[in-house]
């Protein structure tokens, strides 16, 4: 269907001449009107937008000190020219991270500094790489803002830490208040806040997906390990991406939590009413409905009465849960004595736990502890390498320490598996490179730039396969798997390589009274 | 009073007003910008000396530069640190007597101006052969290249090519800072530098010079990494929760 070329994979990674407007073709569906409307947007591009975008841009100016600092702090070093994977897979320079930034810091710079104004009086606002805003900046904004996945890998080698991704949302924050949406992630977030999943799974359908997992694991173990949902009472509420119900390598990993908190005897459950991890307000830049979304999560919490929260395998999420639920809803520790929104959550949360608490840390802990029972051996048909996803590398953390992020997920992994090994160093930890379908790019519309954007990855990938024979990418991202799944094949990949991480701890874990009943499969203790 | 002291007398006063309020003006908006999430580029330290230590490195060494490009970063840092030591020496035209540490950096500060045009010319050169840092690169970035480099060259052909009446300069800078004034030297090398210099600190403000006071207030830099811990909410944000 898709016209274009996958991009060649080479062995040492070059830095090709720049093919001008490469991809400037490439944007997503425009949001139609009630997908704008759903989330608080005006339907379709307002009138005067040009002055309401300039508007906006003061807004954002005054409230986030990121978007200020960044845009007035750029030399034009190039330190970050070579290390976008959209441009590394497109050539198309304004992939760029500072050029990509430029496009809206033309505008910053025409409408909000002395020298823009000065030499747009004198008719010159080129001098200092000032412009006016007008359609075809907007059309710029909205094909090159939606070929970034906000994976802040330029922000790592940036010497002023300058993150690509603030000023991505930001221009998608500036768009939606005119009303010039992405259809994708508007669409997403209108379902979640009316249905509680991206998915817009109802409740009678979820629980039947589960059912069917609960007898899936009955029917490979003999052993009844429940998948619980909306039970008052619970400690641990598991807030999961919404396609770990359904999509493949995804439900494996929800299995295999499953597997984990039966062994660990620790009574949980999920949410209906917040059945989704996934918060693509922060694709959008919207603190608003950031709130909004991690407030259905909140709400769950209070009313299931619950003492803990852990949130599964997805990137973007866990940079959400990790770095900004507390912000946004109060979960996590350490609110004023005053704070009185956040003191009623946090006074039911047990805080001898971190708040919230990724899957890999509660595996890993269970396993430092011992006390789960885990047979390497059944994960020797694989060799299994990780890809640190990008939200995780480089948003938040697990553990106590700096770095836990990169130790943790690996520690499970190597626990599981006999059979390990890592992709270059230059492409994993916090120098990772996304997948190419993080930041609201997993649609279809943008099949292009995913699969060009996923060119580092998979350089990486074939280099492991090829010495070591990997047969397994093992993620901690929904994004990340879905992405794989579809982007894998273009590259001469299977795509049931990638593997959900909790997966090799389901196919691992022996629980406990498997194989008891082997002899007699209708053995009948049902109690 | 000659009209050229005068005129310099008058430029250095501008000059020195308009970098001190515009510098501080910008400064006080960053600080005052609310930073409404935790950003920090992990990993992040997780305590406040932690990013002490991190933007220490940041700032003194370029650490995440020297990750990203080594060219870059041999140029950038040899003209930075060249340009200190030449600041610093520059010191004992301001006071008497001279601080000790002054005359110990006399020395370096001497030779410091040629390795500071050194790494301006590497970076320089990078914009034009490089295509990519070609083509993100704009007239003014030209132009801030150009002046530094002419402050570098007037500076160094006081020195080494046309010796300028170093007495009489201090006395009128000593001048300038009382409000006595004395009279300026009329040495062509001088002249071209102070008035170079005096156009940098003006448009120092309204540039991308302000890289130097932003590193401080890069919340991916400046931030620790606590979130969990300790509930971080912007005055705007807060409006929010009523």
């Amino acid at each position: 269907m898709a016209d274009f070329q996958t991009p060649q994979m080479k062995e040492f990674p070059i830095i090709p001449d720049l093919q001008n407007d490469a991809t400037s073709h490439l944007s997503p569906f425009i949001a139609k009107p009630n997908h704008n409307e759903d989330i608080g947007f005006p339907g379709e591009l307002v009138d005067n937008w040009e002055e309401k975008a300039i508007d906006k841009m003061g807004d954002l100016l005054g409230k986030y000190r990121s978007l200020r600092v960044y845009l007035d702090s750029c030399v034009k070093c190039g330190a970050c020219t070579d290390k976008c994977h959209y441009f590394q897979g497109t050539y198309d320079p304004k992939n760029m991270p500072v050029a990509r930034q430029d496009l809206l810091r033309s505008v910053y710079r025409r409408y909000f500094t002395f020298a823009g104004k000065f030499f747009a009086k004198l008719g010159m606002p080129g001098i200092v790489g000032a412009r006016e805003m007008n359609r075809e900046v907007l059309d710029e904004w909205y094909s090159y803002f939606h070929q970034c996945s906000q994976c802040r890998r330029c922000s790592v080698f940036c010497p002023y830490g300058i993150d690509t991704a603030e000023i991505s949302m930001a221009a998608r924050e500036i768009m939606d208040s005119i009303g010039h949406g992405q259809k994708y992630c508007n669409e997403i977030l209108g379902k979640l806040q009316k249905i509680g999943n991206n998915l817009g799974l109802p409740e009678k359908a979820l629980k039947a997906t589960l059912a069917e997992f609960e007898e899936e694991i009955e029917d490979e173990t003999g052993v009844e390990v429940r998948i619980p949902i909306d039970e008052q009472g619970a400690d641990v509420l598991l807030i999961t991406p919404s396609a770990d119900f359904f999509a493949e390598p995804h439900i494996d990993g929800l299995m295999g939590y499953a597997k984990v908190f039966h062994a660990a005897g620790v009574k949980w459950t999920l949410s209906t009413y917040a059945s989704e991890a996934a918060n693509f307000s922060m694709f959008i830049g919207s603190y608003s409905n950031m709130k909004v979304v991690a407030e259905r999560i909140r709400k769950a919490a209070i009313d299931l009465g619950v003492k803990r929260i852990i949130v599964g395998e997805c990137g973007h999420a866990w940079r959400v849960a990790y770095s900004f639920w507390n912000t946004t809803a109060g979960i996590g520790s350490g609110a004023d004595e005053n704070d009185v929104y956040a003191q009623q959550l946090q006074k039911q949360l047990d805080h001898s736990y971190p708040i919230p608490q990724h899957i890999c840390e509660f595996t890993n802990d269970l396993i430092e502890k011992g006390e789960l029972n885990l047979d390497k051996s059944r994960n020797d048909h694989r060799v299994v390498t990780f890809h640190d996803s990008c939200n995780v590398a480089r948003g938040s953390r697990m553990g106590t320490t700096p770095g836990g992020q990169f130790d943790i997920p690996r520690e499970v992994i190597k626990a599981c598996c006999n059979n390990y090994v890592d992709m270059e160093p230059e492409t994993i930890r916090e120098k990772t490179y996304c997948c190419g379908g993080g930041g609201g790019l997993l649609t279809d519309d943008l099949m292009e730039i995913r699969v060009k954007g996923a060119l580092p990855r998979m350089e990486a990938l074939k280099s492991v396969v090829d010495e070591h024979k990997v047969t397994n990418l093992a993620a901690i991202c929904a994004i990340c798997k879905a992405q794989f799944a579809k982007v894998l094949p273009y590259y001469g990949f299977p795509m049931d390589m990638i593997t959900s991480t909790h997966q090799l701890v389901k196919d691992a874990i022996i629980l406990p009274g498997e194989g008891e009943g082997n002899d007699d499969d209708q053995e009948e203790n049902e109690d | 009073m000659s009209f050229l002291t005068g005129f310099y007398a008058l430029l250095f006063y501008t000059a020195t007003v308009l970098f001190v309020v515009g510098i501080g003006y910008k400064i006080r908006q960053y600080a005052t910008t609310p930073a409404p999430l935790k950003i920090p580029t992990t990993p992040a330290p997780i305590t406040t000396s932690g990013v002490v230590v991190r933007m220490a490195r940041e700032v003194v060494l370029f650490e995440s530069l020297f990750r990203s490009n080594r060219w870059i970063w041999v140029f950038g840092w040899m003209f930075h640190v060249a340009l200190a030591l030449v600041l610093v020496r520059h010191v004992r035209y301001f006071q008497d007597p001279v601080w000790e540490l002054i005359v110990l950096a006399q020395p370096f500060g001497k030779y410091a101006g040629f390795a500071m045009i050194a790494g301006l010319g590497g970076l320089w050169a990078r914009r034009i052969f490089v295509e990519r840092i070609r083509y993100i690169t704009n007239p003014s970035d030209h132009l801030i290249l150009a002046l530094l480099v002419a402050i570098g060259v007037s500076g160094l052909g006081m020195k080494y090519v046309a010796h300028t009446d170093i007495v009489a300069l201090k006395s009128f800078m000593l001048g300038l800072m009382t409000f006595s004034f004395k009279p300026l030297p009329t040495d062509g090398f001088l002249l071209i530098h102070l008035l170079l210099v005096a156009v940098l600190m003006i448009i120092f403000p309204i540039s991308k010079l302000l890289h130097a006071p932003g590193v401080f207030f890069s919340p991916t830099r400046n931030q620790a990494d606590n979130p969990r811990e300790k509930r971080h909410v912007a005055p705007w944000a807060a409006e929010l929760d009523k």
